[in-house]
């Protein structure tokens, strides 16, 4: 029987099992931004305070490295060029930091927790750790108006810089994009991957210009270390921000690189992690609903 | 059976369908695990779940799956929905694809009906705008309109259900594919459940279901399939599916005795070793007369020490519909310790109610508890038949007192006659 309607040439939709992404791209979108707007509401459902709590708890890490940084501990040398407006400078990098921390961290466990809808339904998996990080994304939304009020209350000047802005989000998701897909692929078989990465995220979090300046790091490193310090893509985001949007007065990323040639490397190492997190993801898509 | 355009092409079409699950022998999920055994990654295990399966739906028909546990129809089922891919062989599929493996997949306890509800419409394939539209509809098919704006986790399981149904069937779909989402609800509900299937396949709408149900796939379906270790074994109509599918499981078919065998059931630690119907006077008879008193008896031989356990008995019509059941844990729960070796003789006594024809029982031997902790499984290898003189068309014929009584008209009947 099947052999006969076989010979037909439009025999209908090919059903090719699961895979990361789709056809359908607005089936797509409509499913990301759904998850992402569920769990948004879902984060603060309960608490007294809402979603001010997602403003209030990058306000209270600030406020305590702030206090211990610039009062106890003097991390900050006035001599050097770049120091003022210290405040503004921590405050975004700790928000664009926490931005990245939500998108990876959240990300590990995501596909995994989501075990049911991967085994019950067909949809695009890479719907799952994008979901992740536009969730991470509103919240970074609504962190900026915060760290861009207290920019403007510290007596910063905005300057055409602050058009750099959105092409500094873009390149830190698009890095968070990328190790957020490597991240839930690769938890699926080895469960390793969320204390692994929670120690990564903390190494990453020092070893970038947010607590520490730029400044600061390039009086105690060599040119080779400075530069590979620099390669870190959260280091050019959070000095470029500091640069852009904060004291022109700190050094830029292309002069702590020596140029903007060498800027693209940490750029090009963003987009190869970002290809390699698609990689792995899309990969992993067609059997993570067998291997869960 | 309905019509088929002759140039379109089938709603599904599946041809050569194989797939092979990889079962790592040991599962190593940690770095320390897999540092300290290397080797034993390589341990991978392939099981072969589905074996060139091929078969085609046509338009408007309600297609039967029909399987053991574990003969691979589920599986069937997630390589038609896209959730599993295949090894080889291909699938075709002319529609709008609903699946209902499971009701209400991805709900979220702690959202109110309309976030559910909307993201659910959603994941079946609906656009927001489609999915908001439909809000009100599935709400008032739900029956939950005063509970709308409740959290998901202060319903009752029935609410739960309900809601989860109602999202599913608002997708227009096309076709549909059926999981044993209907063993879930009552009696009422189930009922309610096929009787929108019924619609939707008079609608045109193409409906495959999979069920170890023979009763549901001869009252639905127009066609089915029968798989068995991955491989169709049957492919046709809905009775001789059945009849196919009783034979595999209680082994009465010489083709399948070998499968049968180990399909016997049970972990084995008693076997019933005959079993026989008498009648009134003790003789054992393979034809019975109706209104007599009968008895049912099963001698079991325990393999290994064994406390409490049950026996239940299910005798079938021709239709393998269970017309009796009954069980010794109803009235003997604490049946007491056979030791190994032992024998016991269960007996199953009762008014031959059944209406004429011929029968076939069917034994289980369970350990104490739910019943579903086989011992053993055992078809008893025999028929009765039931012979009376009068057979009225029902089921049984239980003895029923039928009066007539002249009743004095009302008053104001009286005047309007």
């Amino acid at each position: 029987m099947s052999s006969r309607v076989a010979t037909h040439e439009h025999l209908g939709r090919p059903i090719r099992g699961p895979r990361a992404l789709t056809d359908d791209w607005s089936r797509f979108w409509h499913l990301t931004y759904n998850i992402a707007r569920n769990e948004f509401k879902l984060r603060f459902f309960g608490s007294a305070l809402g979603y001010l709590w997602q403003l209030v708890r990058p306000l209270l890490l600030f406020g305590v490295l702030y206090v211990f940084f610039t009062k106890v501990a003097h991390v900050n040398n006035s001599n050097l060029p770049g120091q003022e407006h210290y405040g503004a400078q921590l405050l975004g990098s700790i928000v664009l930091f926490t931005f990245f921390g939500e998108a990876t961290s959240g990300a590990v466990r995501s596909v995994v927790d989501r075990e049911n809808l991967v085994r019950k339904i067909q949809f695009p998996r890479m719907v799952i750790p994008l979901s992740v990080v536009l969730l991470a994304l509103f919240n970074l939304a609504l962190n900026l108006v915060v760290v861009l009020g207290f920019t403007l209350a510290e007596g910063v000047t905005p300057t055409l810089t602050w058009l750099e802005l959105p092409l500094i989000v873009l390149t830190l998701a698009v890095f968070a994009t990328g190790i957020a897909m490597l991240l839930s692929a690769l938890f699926v078989s080895l469960r390793d991957i969320q204390p692994i990465w929670d120690v990564v995220s903390q190494v990453l979090f020092y070893c970038s210009p947010v607590i520490i300046s730029v400044e600061t790091v390039r009086e105690k490193l060599s040119p080779t270390l400075l530069h590979l310090y620099m390669l870190n893509p959260l280091a050019v985001v959070f000095q470029q921000f500091r640069h852009a949007m904060v004291t022109h007065a700190t050094i830029s990323v292309d002069g702590a690189l020596g140029g903007w040639v060498a800027v693209l490397e940490p750029l090009a190492i963003v987009v190869a992690i970002f290809a390699v997190g698609f990689w792995v993801f899309n990969r992993s898509a067609p059997l993570v609903a067998e291997n869960l | 059976m309905p019509a088929q355009a002759s140039n379109a092409p089938p709603p599904i079409l599946a041809e050569s369908v194989t797939k092979t699950f990889r079962v790592p022998e040991q599962r190593s999920h940690t770095l320390k695990e897999r540092a300290l055994h290397p080797l034993r990654r390589s341990g991978h295990e392939s099981f072969r779940a589905l074996t060139d399966v091929s078969f085609d739906v046509r338009r408007g028909e309600f297609f039967g799956i029909a399987g053991r546990n574990g003969s691979g129809k589920s599986t069937l089922l997630k390589c038609l929905a896209g959730i599993y891919g295949v090894d080889s062989g291909r699938i075709w599929m002319n529609g709008r694809l609903s699946t209902f493996i499971e009701l209400g997949v991805g709900f979220n306890q702690d959202l109110a009906a309309r976030d559910n509800v909307i993201l659910n419409g959603i994941m079946m394939g609906l656009s927001p705008r489609e999915a908001r539209a439909r809000y009100d509809a599935v709400i008032d098919f739900a029956e939950l309109r005063e509970f709308e704006e409740l959290k998901l986790k202060n319903y009752s399981s029935g609410m739960h259900v309900r809601l989860a149904f109602s999202v599913a069937i608002q997708v227009d779909a096309e076709i549909l594919l059926v999981d044993e989402v209907l063993a879930v609800g009552d009696a009422a509900f189930q009922q309610k459940c096929f009787d929108v299937f019924n619609q939707m396949r008079d609608d045109g709408r193409t409906i495959v279901f999979v069920t170890h149900d023979m009763g549901s796939l001869n009252r639905f379906c127009h066609r089915a399939l029968l798989l068995e270790r991955g491989s169709v074994i049957h492919l046709g109509e809905p009775h001789e599916v059945a009849d196919r599918y009783l034979e595999l499981n209680f082994g009465r078919d010489p083709e399948a005795a070998g499968a049968a065998r180990d399909a016997r059931g049970g972990d084995g630690e008693a076997r019933i070793v005959e079993a026989w119907i008498e009648d009134e006077s003790g003789e054992r008879q393979s034809s019975v007369t109706q209104g007599q008193r009968i008895a049912l008896k099963a001698l079991v031989r325990f393999a290994v020490d064994v406390e409490d356990p049950a026996a239940s008995l299910y005798v079938l019509n021709e239709e393998h519909v269970a017309i009796v059941v009954a069980t010794s844990q109803r009235e003997n729960e604490r049946s007491g310790r056979f030791s190994a070796g032992a024998q016991a003789l269960f007996s199953f006594a009762m008014d031959n109610v059944f209406a004429p024809g011929r029968y076939s029982p069917l034994f289980t031997l369970a350990h104490r508890g739910t019943g579903l902790d086989l011992m053993d499984r055992f078809d008893g290898a025999f028929t009765f038949v039931v012979t009376g003189i009068e057979a009225m068309g029902g089921v049984i014929d239980i003895p029923v007192e039928v009066a007539i009584e002249r009743q004095p008209l009302s008053a104001t009947e009286r005047v309007q006659a």
